[in-house]
């Protein structure tokens, strides 16, 4: 099976001439199907840009990238791409039932097959009785809800995640953050997840990739030996106090290096 | 904070608690529909009598002459008297104004999808369209005129088919090209080929752009329609029949036939407003309030 994500020395340069600027540098990284890997970095480190490479939605502008052993685009074509913005970015004259269904019908799905898959999305992310309210009758994080059972819906093998809960209260948060670990559970996707929330990375994640920024590059990895089944009660594991520790002070090096 | 605000954010929160303890949709209950009504309109519907009251006070107060101002009154009753001729003159007119209005709406929306599939097609138009929406069209009526025939009804439908085709054009267009950026790449996420784009995202997110540019076209199509009357043609139509009683110093007929002008354009406008409420229920403007 190949690597879900292998990215060999990509690059990433906006604009061109003196006005150039490298957001991205030497980024070397395989993601083995199945991972859960956050990337992790002050504002402006290209951690979106990078998973905007890994989705199809940019061109790298140096280097190889390869998904699931193609190149981006194709695995675009072929859907293995599941995304949540930080915005849910729901169609506002769709209900819930028909956002999710979304994908289905671009796809071609039958009306029945549609709605049963919908149905069983929408059990996933626990909505199932909201099916026919529409997206500003839901709370923020019901809306981010949808979204991750619309990116869901066709079976992807890759979810990518943009500080998808960067919106929302601590708690609510929290509580998604849950959810995200119980559908990756559930199902067997790779997991990209963009935060800058330090315990949000060590909650969910088997590794993160640290980045620091001008240009963007990884420049320390943490794998997260927190098992698979993670609770309520791992954020109050001493292991768990560890590796936050652990990945703040790899941020704060990479500060204090450039300083 | 609006009522409207207020409601939202009990929504909102109610829907948080409910959605994590076993989750059970919103109930948001409301005063009667009847109640509400008469406390949104009653302010409006005051004003109406007001004017009419006080209009009708100072011009006795006055002795002010019917060539001037009428009465409402005398209004009222050339309304009454008149309304076979005012009514059939009316009806003529609408004729004219709704088959320009939809023609000129038609061509304006198959301008706008194709604006919005091909770029080429966009720059090469839209420029010219804009400059050609800033031209006064009402004065083309003598040269349609000239073109179809002062008999010919096309020659007023035409002129309305043209004066609602750049507002409807020109917002449509805007519409289907301002889709929310996200929601664009969503679509690219998904591999939705350009049509399924158009259909899914750009045309939902054009309605409510093409349904207020047609709010503004149902007044720009009577005042077209009777623009190009004026300039001649068969009599029994609204701008004719002003002309004529403005000419035997006939006033009150005059009024009342604006009057008959004013309400259908009301009804046209009702009529968009439902259609609105039946093709994009979903809309901010349509939520409760």
């Amino acid at each position: 099976m190949p690597p879900a994500v292998e990215a060999r020395g990509v690059g990433m340069v906006f604009g061109r001439g003196a006005e150039a600027i490298e957001a991205l540098k030497d980024i070397d990284l395989v993601l083995a199907p199945g991972d859960f890997a956050s990337l992790i970095g002050p504002s402006g480190c290209g951690k979106s840009t990078l998973l905007r490479l890994i989705g199809d939605l940019a061109t790298p502008s140096a280097g190889e990238l390869a998904i699931n052993g193609k190149t981006p685009e194709q695995a675009r074509l072929d859907r293995d791409y599941g995304m949540v913005f930080q915005s849910a970015t729901l169609l506002d004259w769709r209900n819930v039932k028909r956002n999710v269904e979304l994908p289905l019908e671009i796809m071609g799905f039958e009306s029945e097959a549609r709605a049963a898959k919908a149905q069983e999305m929408l059990a996933l992310v626990q909505l199932e009785h909201f099916a026919d309210h529409y997206p500003w009758q839901l709370s923020g994080g019901m809306q981010q809800r949808v979204a991750i059972a619309r990116a869901l819906a066709f079976n992807p093998s890759l979810l990518l995640m943009d500080e998808p809960f960067g919106a929302l209260d601590e708690m609510t948060r929290e509580l998604m953050q849950q959810e995200v670990l119980r559908i990756w559970e559930e199902t067997d996707t790779t997991v990209v997840f963009v935060t800058h929330s330090i315990p949000e990375a060590v909650f969910l994640s088997t590794r993160v990739l640290v980045m620091s920024s001008r240009p963007g590059w990884i420049s320390d990895e943490i794998t997260i030996d927190l098992g698979t089944k993670r609770e309520e009660d791992t954020r109050e594991a001493p292991r768990y106090f560890e590796l936050i520790t652990e990945v703040r002070e790899a941020l704060r090096r990479d500060e204090r290096g450039k300083a | 904070m609006t009522e409207r605000d207020d409601i939202i954010h009990e929504t909102h929160e109610t829907s948080v608690v409910t959605a994590f303890e076993g989750a059970v949709p919103v109930d948001t209950r409301q005063p009667s529909p009847i109640r509400r009504f008469s406390s949104r309109y009653a302010p409006a519907v005051a004003a109406f009598f007001t004017v009419i009251i006080v209009w009708e006070g100072l011009t006795r107060l006055f002795s002010v002459q019917s060539f001037i101002l009428p009465k409402p009154s005398e209004i009222i009753t050339s309304f009454v008297e008149t309304s076979s001729t005012i009514w059939g003159a009316g009806f003529n007119t609408l004729i004219e104004a709704a088959s320009g209005f939809l023609l000129g709406t038609t061509l304006a929306v198959a301008t706008s999808l194709a604006a919005a599939r091909w770029v080429g097609f966009r720059e090469g138009m839209l420029p010219m369209a804009i400059a050609l929406n800033a031209t006064p069209i009402a004065a083309l009526a003598p040269i349609f005129n000239n073109w179809f025939g002062l008999t010919n009804p096309f020659s007023k439908t035409g002129v309305v088919a043209v004066v609602v085709y750049f507002p409807v054009m020109i917002n449509t267009t805007r519409g289907l090209l301002e889709a929310d950026p996200a929601e664009l790449e969503l679509m690219r996420s998904l591999a939705a080929p350009p049509t399924e784009v158009m259909r899914r995202v750009r045309i939902p997110n054009a309605l409510p752009y093409f349904f207020a540019s047609m709010k503004v076209a149902t007044a720009l199509s009577l005042i077209a329609a009777i623009i190009a009357e004026y300039f001649g043609g068969p009599q029994d139509v609204l701008g004719q029949y002003i002309v004529n009683r403005a000419q035997l110093f006939q006033f009150p007929d005059a009024w009342a036939a604006i009057l008959v002008a004013s309400l259908i354009g009301l009804t046209f406008y009702a009529l968009i407003l439902v259609a609105e409420r039946i093709f994009m229920p979903w809309h901010v403007s349509m939520r409760r309030s």
